[in-house]
């Protein structure tokens, strides 16, 4: 089991005073595999991925990265010599230059990789001889970046590794994840780019109030998300499409549309049965497949 | 610039399919000959800016067709068997049963856009009701 996953979870939470973070997180991430975990902010992504750094302890629950228990000193300091993380904070020496911190870093690492780090400092555009403290965000998150993907690492851990970046930096950024996953390299990372996170990921996490709402592979999403607007002669009940696949329904006078997690089919054979004047199925992008699933959960906590 | 479109990550269908019929597509017109060598893995994904595994899915599933002759370590080459002219030749032939329904439809006075629409959605449907078999 565990050298099939790079991360694993089972009921990891995380509590401050009454408040839960992270409730009962059961979360299995694939070796080889660019996995992408969206929530609002808030949802506990940050806090989730800190209790698998060992920098935070969870309240309760247990879970493995590498096949590492986090919370067990010896094999989380082997962790963190595993995996290569880039966090909101990016803790670099501010009184070094871009070409110091560079071969500060590399001396610990001894996969460290020269040709990616030549390769990403001119992609980058990073300037060698400028002090740390005098880069702008976005300049300080690519060379954040560049160390970590430098290091040759068995897993990149990215909390919003978009985040400060411009159009062209968030396109080196994607290339960038995919030249490492090409290289063997599992990545775990966090964002709120859908429209990005779209074009890469293999499979998405969608965490929202704590809980894991979404865990499935993106081909999969693609395939079963649908969007079915229906148009009949008089207005139809919403009752004649509650099925156990739909998520939301949306009525206009005549007008009907009706978001399904699968089968499509089911719907389409209703509303042909029900004399539809109108079908039209359309798939449904990532960014409002992400919205229906953080809509949902108020409703769902009312009832 | 290679030979394959980005995929559409919000076309509603996998990626690894887009670039399925990307090459299947390539085959049957005679883009791609019998014995051409398709990009690396790794160079592919690089240019596409897609997962690597998405490469590999369409791969494995083209050389499962047949389409493809993965050498384990030479890379992938295009194999155009008697199967995949013969499937030129029916696309060529639906496609003229295509363009007959559609003047057909134009005649009863239906629009292009209407006509598409309506094609988009039994293409919906049947695809949903033969997947779910």
């Amino acid at each position: 089991m565990t050298n099939e996953f790079a991360i694993i979870t089972h009921a990891l939470s995380k509590s401050y005073g009454k408040n839960s973070a992270v409730r009962e997180l059961d979360l299995s991430v694939k070796l080889n595999r660019i996995t992408a975990f969206l929530g609002r902010n808030g949802a506990g992504k940050s806090t989730t991925i800190k209790m698998l750094l060992g920098m935070i302890r969870p309240t309760c629950g247990s879970g493995a990265v590498l096949g590492g228990e986090i919370t067990d000193t010896a094999a989380s300091r082997n962790i963190r010599r595993r995996v290569a993380y880039v966090g909101e904070d990016k803790p670099l020496y501010a009184y070094m230059t871009v070409g110091q911190i560079v071969r500060f870093a590399k001396s610990f690492y001894p996969d460290w990789r020269s040709d990616t780090e030549k390769k990403l400092l001119y992609e980058y555009e990073l300037p060698v001889e400028r002090k740390v403290k005098t880069l702008s965000k976005g300049m300080r998150t690519k060379l954040a970046l560049l160390l970590a993907f430098a290091r040759r690492p068995d897993l990149l851990i990215l909390d919003e590794p978009s985040e400060g970046l411009d159009p062209v930096g968030i396109e080196h950024l994607l290339r960038s994840l995919v030249t490492q996953a090409s290289d063997g390299v599992s990545i775990f990372f966090s964002s709120h780019q859908i429209a990005e996170v779209e074009r890469v990921a293999d499979h998405v996490c969608i965490l929202e109030k704590g809980r894991l709402l979404v865990d499935q592979s993106l081909d999969e999403l693609r395939r079963s998300y649908r969007r079915i607007d229906l148009v009949f002669d008089s207005s139809i009940p919403e009752n004649e499409f509650r099925f156990s696949n739909v998520q939301r329904i949306e009525t206009r006078g005549r007008h009907m549309s009706v978001f399904v997690q699968s089968n499509a089919d089911t719907v389409v054979e209703r509303a042909r049965r029900l004399n539809a004047l109108s079908v039209d199925v359309s798939p449904v992008a990532l960014r409002d497949i992400f919205l229906e699933t953080v809509r949902e959960e108020p409703e769902r906590a009312l009832v | 610039m290679g030979m394959f479109l980005k995929p559409a990550p919000d076309a509603g269908q996998p990626l690894y399919l887009q670039l399925m019929q990307q090459i299947r597509h390539a085959a049957e017109t005679g883009a791609l000959l019998d014995g051409d060598q398709l990009p690396s893995i790794r160079a592919l994904a690089d240019e596409l800016v897609v997962s690597p595994n998405t490469i590999v899915k369409a791969y494995s599933e083209l050389a499962h067709e047949g389409l493809l002759d993965l050498r384990h370590g030479a890379g992938a080459f295009v194999c155009v068997k008697r199967r995949t002219r013969s499937l030129a030749d029916r696309v060529q032939a639906s496609r003229r049963h295509i363009r007959v329904l559609i003047e057909q439809l134009r005649e009863e006075g239906l629009f292009d856009e209407e006509i598409r629409r309506a094609f988009d959605a039994e293409m919906a449907c049947t695809a949903e009701t033969v997947r779910r078999r």
